[in-house]
């Protein structure tokens, strides 16, 4: 179970928040996943419970967001920017660049995205949903090293504080 | 004269680099003294009179003016509800980002007049799934606000109630589009609905609802304080106040600008004070204002002195100012590479529910990179400009459509402006020998 004790006070205080409770769809997937790393079914059905819904309803609502991981991913998701302003400032070598080098490393998923918001500083990135600008290969390998070791702290793997 | 910037809604966040998103430094700027007037009005002096001079139109994408989007409401419907639209993910549009996290409290304010002008008492910010820090500083703004008395019950001795929820997106640029959010915000894919009805009339669980961009309600305080007249004096014609524009690509400076509308496009990207002209002294191949859903612009003189006018480029030229976004590209840049990308953007973003979208962008994407990457046919421009006409009849701006939302057709304006601009340039790319 993830929603028990506290994450269960949590989730119903959410559900609360809004009118209709299937609303809380999106909110409790991101709970769920920055508490265990990603979008399982056991999560699925739990936040239909909740939710007041058939699971099914839930796996159609989740299956069309990119952010919600409905099979494992790394302790750091790390999101490149290839867009437009990215492309013609670097993006493409930097993502080029990580899976290389992390492509066989289970604690990291590089992942290809689209625009972030953030190109003033492109080429841009994100590790668990924390923005980093002005990237090149060198420089977020770096970046990515240290979230490894712990220095630099990761957000969860939903942007959430775990 | 060198063009500069005219900080209205970023004043708080330059003269307060450090702190700009505490309670401390908005309270120690002015902010919520618009909201303390707006309680001193009637509602009707804030929309219909206030709102409506300052000739302010929504900054998310299509410029619709504020006021007349508030007074399609029915009268004595209720609940109603505002929400906000701070999913920001049209390419190279980065304002409502900053807006978000470096001064929050600013936006709280605009919500609170505006929901006070429609009488609404909950409101909701759909804020982009990405904007992981921008969500914990809306969140404690919030929690700030309401221990001072500007959020709540009875707020600053009103009368007036308003919470605010704030929903986090999860992923989906189509969830920017008003209808597909609100789809998103009920626990739904994110999928258009067909208008009518439109959302004053059936919205979010089919109440009453508007929606308004980030950066038109961050707007709002300093109207009520100016006085919608004033505002309007700001500006040029119909394009009122001032914008922020988010410039980036091949620029010396790129970053978010707020300026008066109707300087020139050559002002933006030149001046000293802003873009501080193109890295190495090279020259402007192309430029693709309002996003990638608006057809381009080529470095011609006539074009890099057109007018940031919202009405006059469209008129004129058949682009949008959009989002805000302005991409510059130099003379070094592969426009076919360009638009491929843009393709991928569109193929990957659209949500499925039209066939002439979902069929349609997935073979745009497909012929541009064969294009792009040298193993393109001569006639291969042509068949995409024809896949386009069954998404977007005519290929005209503003577009016709075949489909329930803008995406589709939005997909296609790179291509017409390929053909326009670049049409020699890509057939030489291609290949001239076709394998029988
Ligand atoms: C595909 C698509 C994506 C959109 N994305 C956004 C967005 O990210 N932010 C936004 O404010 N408006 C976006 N819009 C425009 C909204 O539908 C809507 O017009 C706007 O939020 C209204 O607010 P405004 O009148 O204050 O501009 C998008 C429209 C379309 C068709
Ligand atoms: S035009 Fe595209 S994105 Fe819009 S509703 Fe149709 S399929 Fe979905
Ligand atoms: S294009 Fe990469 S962050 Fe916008």
């Amino acid at each position: 179970m993830i929603f028990e004790g506290d994450m269960l006070t949590r989730a119903q205080a959410i559900v609360a928040k809004y009118p209709r409770p299937k609303s809380a769809i999106l909110p409790l997937a991101h709970l769920a996943q920055d508490a265990e790393g990603w979008l399982s079914e056991d999560a699925m059905r739990e936040i239909a419970s909740l939710t007041h819904v058939e699971p099914a309803e839930v796996l159609g609502t989740c299956s069309f967001y990119t952010m919600l991981k409905r099979d494992p991913v790394g302790k750091l998701v790390v999101s490149v920017c290839t867009n437009v302003t990215c492309l013609v400032t670097g993006g493409p070598t930097v993502l080029e660049h990580l899976a290389a080098r992390y492509g066989d490393d289970p604690d990291v998923t590089v992942e290809e995205v689209e625009c972030l918001a953030a190109c003033g500083g492109a080429p841009a990135l994100q590790v668990n949903y924390e923005f980093h600008e002005n990237m090149t290969p060198e420089s977020a390998e770096q970046l990515v090293a240290r979230y490894k070791t712990g220095e630099l702290a990761a957000r969860g793997i939903s942007g959430g504080r775990v | 004269m060198v063009a500069t910037e005219t900080r209205i809604i970023t004043k708080r966040l330059h003269d307060r680099p450090n702190d700009s998103w505490t309670i401390d430094a908005a309270l120690a700027t002015g902010c919520y003294d618009g909201l303390r007037k707006a309680f001193t009005m009637s509602r009707d002096d804030i929309g219909a009179e206030q709102v409506k001079a300052s000739g302010l139109r929504g900054r998310g994408g299509a410029g619709f003016p504020t006021a007349t989007k508030w007074s399609f409401l029915p009268a004595d419907s209720h609940p109603r509800y505002l929400v906000v639209n701070a999913d920001e993910g049209e390419p190279s549009t980065f304002k409502d980002h900053m807006l978000i996290e470096r001064d929050p409290h600013q936006l709280l304010e605009g919500i609170a007049i505006a929901a006070f002008a429609i009488e609404c008492n909950l409101a909701f910010i759909y804020i982009r799934g990405e904007f992981a820090l921008g969500y914990e500083r809306v969140e404690a703004a919030i929690r700030e606000a309401h221990e001072h008395g500007f959020l709540g019950t009875n707020i600053l001795g009103s009368g007036f109630d308003l919470d605010i929820v704030v929903h986090r997106g999860a992923g989906a640029y189509i969830c920017g589009e008003e209808t597909a959010l609100l789809e998103s915000l009920e626990g739904e894919r994110g999928m258009p609905r067909i208008r009518p009805p439109f959302p004053a009339v059936e919205g979010l669980y089919a109440k009453p609802t508007v929606v308004n961009n980030v950066e038109t309600l961050s707007t709002l305080p300093h109207i009520i304080l100016m006085g919608g007249d004033e505002y309007a004096e700001l500006g040029v014609g119909k394009s009122t106040g001032t914008r922020l524009f988010s410039l980036s690509g091949h620029v010396n400076r790129p970053g978010n600008y707020e300026v008066e509308l109707g300087i020139t496009f050559r002002d933006l990207l030149e001046s000293p004070e802003l873009g501080g002209g193109i890295p190495g002294g090279r020259a402007v191949k192309f430029v693709i204002p309002g996003g990638a859903s608006s057809q381009w612009l080529t470095g011609s003189d006539e074009h890099l002195d057109a007018p940031l006018d919202m009405d006059y480029v469209q008129q004129t030229y058949n682009v949008m100012l959009g989002s805000g976004a302005v991409m510059v590209f130099d003379e070094t840049t592969n426009p076919a590479l360009v638009a491929w990308r843009l393709a991928k953007f569109f193929a990957h973003e659209s949500c499925g529910k039209c066939t002439p979208c979902r069929e349609g962008t997935g073979w745009i994407e497909k012929v541009l990179y064969r294009i792009s990457h040298g193993e393109g046919r001569p006639q291969d421009l042509d068949m995409i400009l024809d896949v386009g006409d069954n998404i977007s009849p005519g290929l005209n701006a503003p577009f016709s459509q075949t489909t329930i939302c803008p995406l589709g057709p939005s997909a296609v304006s790179a291509v017409v402006s390929l053909d326009k601009y670049f049409r020699d340039e890509v057939i030489a790319m291609c290949r001239t020998e076709v394998p029988a």
